[in-house]
């Protein structure tokens, strides 16, 4: 009975997971396909005793990675899950990509998307998989994290948060977000990958020497150079590595304020 | 692999511009724990703005925290030593921006206070000091930084030292180390530096090591708070977090406040390759189902029958406030507890706490960042614990319109705790109980509380009604100022201590007739707020506030037992009005101003507010009787 860190960090975001359930009417989970978001999937199954009482929405920019669009499908169906794709398709039709800008790319087509989707469908709560330990501005993120009426972030006052009393009354028309994966590490996604055999998408594993780290859209995101091609060799790597995770992701490097431009409009 | 344990939560406080920011980067960059290239990111950033390398710059990753040098919100960012993995806390040090300071803290298990050598102790270190004893941080780590801005000068540590010291004792807090340190050169981070060889203590990251993991809340009595009930399948679901204490199938859980109880069938769980549970911990979220379909809903409390929590409808607490309007008596908030939501108001402020000489204010209200002594009344019994006892359900918060606008702890309340027995008394042993025996009289029992000053015309009003009601059948006595004070309260004079006493027992009887099915008037100028909002407390569904509202020029007019005359002749000391203060009730249920009305009138009044109350309507009687 006695927990180690896995079994911690499990209870605590199946606790989030069930107070945004319970909190919020209109609730969808963001699934992105890549390892954090399987594993919040997972947890959600595990909260609601293998259901997922919510729908799970994938923003496709149709740039992504063709095995990520082939795996969301496979296990959307192996695990039957009520499953909404979201695309800007104004966006898409006059030609939006990253040789228009990494960042103009990020934003019309992930962001942009996605709060086309939360007005048609009137979510009042999106959860999403992001990491403290991702990145800078991420690392100051609330587990409940309200968004503006244009889905914006304001970093600058965020609402208190402590003792797991969370912000869940917020004005009409705006919405939160909700971050169950805050704490988690990216060493601890992967070992909680290993304890519970989640399958995860077979780009993350070495191929030729190189491995993806992190899954985005194929223009922005790069590979790693790593020989890791089972769960347990990543987490050997992980446990020694100091590359950063979203190195890879080229967005992010745009200019030193480039992700958190990013995020205060709406991004994850 | 499979007994890691959670990573250490240290929070790095202290006053603005003391350095927290760079104690942290530099922490993080001696052991490792920056990403390859970070430093020189970092060292590019500083370039481009004209500026020294800024170790801060590690945790201040907003351009408005760049922009202004300061943080504005707190982080989170991992390392670990040799010994163990810690998650480190970055708090801002900015009075304005102490929701974030606090957002940081609280979920911490030992905290670092960093003050500046040269500054030495200043407003925000006191108040985080303050607040980190308040949040239930034991273990605190001093580290006085910029060393090297005092030419690493022994004396000028030692007067530092001694100054927070001093205050951290005065509010219960041992410091475990103070350590002498320069965060920008790294002196004393990792280890001793040479530029201190009078200082023979542990190195910050020594100072980490020593702390102790806090300790899981499986040994308290069960607390297992109801998150929600799920009805996915043919199974009903008890879902929640268990926040102290331990359950196994078999255990019969007692659910607060409904008193309903009911034994634990299974111990849900779904995923790969699991084993059916048959026992869970402090900590685990879980899912019961019960043997019996009794009705559970979100915000009950299970417990085990030997240890259940307090039920009350009055706690008092030390809280700390973050709203941008300032709380008040009267003002009426949402507590949440656990998973309970509860819509309480403030009786009474009985202090409000300046952090920078911990002296007692009495106050009418508390501003945003204050720290008070709060009483708070709920419709609803408040299920809970005192959180020396039990913090997991000795703290909660408050939320006006959309914000959490402050947080506090439960103290240990002899109203409440009296209370809660009466309570379990009445609803399990009598046989008799409150709402039999407003059944029999057709009306409840309850205390009508007179309060105003002396010749306001409280005794005749109140022996007018008793008259009247005794007429039509109630059940009613009155207990008056003049009278119990030759009995009950034959001891007791005219001071404010005295007064206090005087009422208090005087509150303790009434609400023994109260419960009894005794419809109590009282009689008593009663000047002191606080003393009345002590007596509202015992049981706040029971006890009507009514202010006789006579003027002073009224009453000294009338001056019936010429006391007035006698008092301002100097012949009675402390005589309310005249020489001693009496507080008005700030939202009484009833106010009755007498001036320019006739006796008759004004019993009238009360009459008809005491029928409209107190009465049981004819559809109350018909279900009571079972009809």
């Amino acid at each position: 009975m006695s927990m180690n860190d896995l079994d911690a960090l499990e209870a605590q975001s199946i606790y989030i997971l069930r107070e945004a359930f319970n909190r919020l009417d209109k609730i969808a989970m963001l699934w992105s396909i890549g390892k954090d978001s399987n594993v919040m999937l997972w947890l959600a199954r595990k909260a609601f005793f293998g259901h997922v009482p919510f729908p799970v929405v994938h923003v496709d920019t149709k740039h992504k990675i063709p095995e990520m669009i082939e795996f969301r499908d496979r296990v959307a169906k192996e695990w039957n899950l009520p499953l909404i794709i979201g695309e800007n398709r104004p966006a898409l039709d006059s030609g939006m990509g990253p040789h228009l800008g990494r960042v103009e790319c990020c934003t019309a087509l992930k962001t942009d998307g996605l709060k086309q989707i939360l007005g048609e469908h009137g979510y009042t709560g999106v959860i999403a998989g992001i990491r403290r330990d991702e990145e800078g501005t991420r690392a100051k993120e609330r587990v409940f994290s309200p968004r503006t009426e244009a889905a914006g972030w304001d970093f600058k006052d965020q609402p208190p948060e402590f003792w797991d009393q969370f912000k869940t009354d917020f004005p009409p028309g705006t919405h939160l977000r909700i971050h169950p994966l805050l704490a988690w590490s990216e060493l601890d996604v992967w070992r909680y990958i290993e304890r519970e055999s989640i399958p995860v998408v077979e780009l993350y594993f070495s191929k030729n020497g190189k491995r993806y780290r992190s899954l985005g859209c194929a223009p922005c995101t790069g590979s790693v150079v790593s020989n890791a091609s089972t769960v347990a060799e990543i987490i050997t790597e992980l446990e020694t590595t100091k590359i950063s995770e979203r190195s890879g992701r080229a967005q992010d490097q745009e200019s030193e304020d480039a992700f958190e431009r990013l995020r205060a409009g709406g991004y994850m | 692999m499979t007994n890691i344990a959670s990573p250490m939560k240290i929070v790095v406080v202290g006053h603005v511009d003391h350095g927290k920011s760079t104690l942290v980067g530099r922490i993080l960059n001696e052991t490792g724990a920056l990403p390859e290239g970070k430093v020189e990111y970092l060292k590019e950033v500083c370039d481009k703005r004209g500026m020294p390398f800024e170790w801060a710059f590690v945790m201040d990753a907003l351009q408005a925290e760049r922009d202004q040098g300061i943080t504005i919100d707190t982080a989170q960012i991992r390392f670990r030593t040799q010994a163990r993995p810690y998650v480190i806390i970055d708090a801002p040090g900015h009075k304005e921006f102490l929701k974030n300071m606090i957002t940081g803290a609280a979920s911490a298990e030992a905290a670092v206070l960093v003050i500046d050598a040269h500054e030495g102790v200043q407003e925000q270190s006191r108040r985080h000091g303050y607040l980190l004893h308040l949040l239930g941080l034991r273990q605190i780590a001093v580290a006085v930084n910029k060393m090297d801005l005092v030419n690493f000068d022994q004396a000028r540590f030692e007067v530092v030292k001694a100054e927070i010291v001093a205050y951290l004792n005065s509010i219960g807090v041992e410091p475990t180390y103070v350590v002498p340190v320069a965060a920008r050169s790294g002196a004393n981070i990792s280890s001793k530096a040479a530029e201190t060889p009078w200082y023979t203590g542990p190195s910050v990251l020594e100072a980490l090591d020593r702390f102790e993991p806090a300790k899981a809340a499986t040994d308290l009595p069960l607390r297992f708070p109801v998150q929600d009930v799920y009805k996915f399948d043919e199974r009903r679901i008890i879902a929640g977090r268990i926040e102290s204490g331990r359950i196994k199938v078999g255990d019969t859980l007692v659910f607060a406040p409904s008193g309903k109880s009911a034994r634990i069938a299974t111990i849900e769980s779904w995923g790969g390759n699991h084993i059916a549970a048959v026992a869970a911990g402090a900590g685990q979220s879980v899912g019961v189902t019960l043997d019996e379909q009794i009705f559970v809903e979100r915000g009950q409390v299970a417990s085990l029958i030997e240890s259940t929590p307090s039920l009350s409808h009055s706690v008092k607490a030390r809280l700390f406030w973050l709203g941008r309007e300032a709380l008040k008596v009267g003002s009426r908030y949402k507590l949440k507890l656990a998973t309970a939501e509860y819509a309480v108001e403030v009786t009474a402020i009985e202090r409000v706490i300046d952090v920078e000489d911990l002296a007692n204010h009495q106050g009418a209200e508390v501003g945003r960042n204050a720290v008070a002594e709060v009483v708070f009344r709920s419709k609803a019994p408040i299920s809970h614990d005192s959180f020396i006892v039990n913090p997991r359900l000795g703290r909660f918060v408050l939320v006006e319109g959309y914000d959490i606008v402050g947080g506090g702890v439960i103290a240990e309340a002899d109203a409440a705790r009296q209370e809660h027995k009466s309570t379990n008394i009445t609803f399990v042993d009598h046989k008799v109980n409150f709402d039999t025996r407003s059944l029999g009289n057709g009306h409840r029992g309850g205390v009508v509380w007179l309060t105003g000053l002396s010749g306001s015309g409280k005794s005749t009003i109140a022996m007018e009604v008793e008259r009247q009601l005794f007429l039509k059948g109630w059940q009613v006595s009155v207990l008056d100022g003049d009278n119990v004070r030759h009995g009950l309260c034959s001891d007791l004079g005219f001071s404010p201590e005295d007064r206090a006493e005087n009422i208090r027992r005087v509150g303790e009887v009434s609400h023994l007739f109260a419960q009894a099915g005794v419809l109590v008037l009282t009689a008593f100028i009663s000047p002191y707020r606080g003393d009345r909002d002590r007596v509202r407390a015992i049981d706040p569904e029971l006890f009507h506030e009514i202010h006789v509202a006579t003027g002073l020029d009224e009453c000294e007019r009338r001056d019936p037992k010429g006391l007035y005359k006698k008092a301002r002749a100097g012949q009675i000391p402390e005589f309310t009005g005249i020489s001693a203060p009496y507080e008005e009730p700030i939202v009484p249920e009833l106010s009755v101003i007498t001036d320019g009305q006739t006796i008759e009138e004004s019993v009238a009044e009360v009459l008809r507010y005491i029928e409209e109350t107190f009465s049981l309507s004819a559809r109350e009687q018909a279900v009571g009787w079972g009809l």
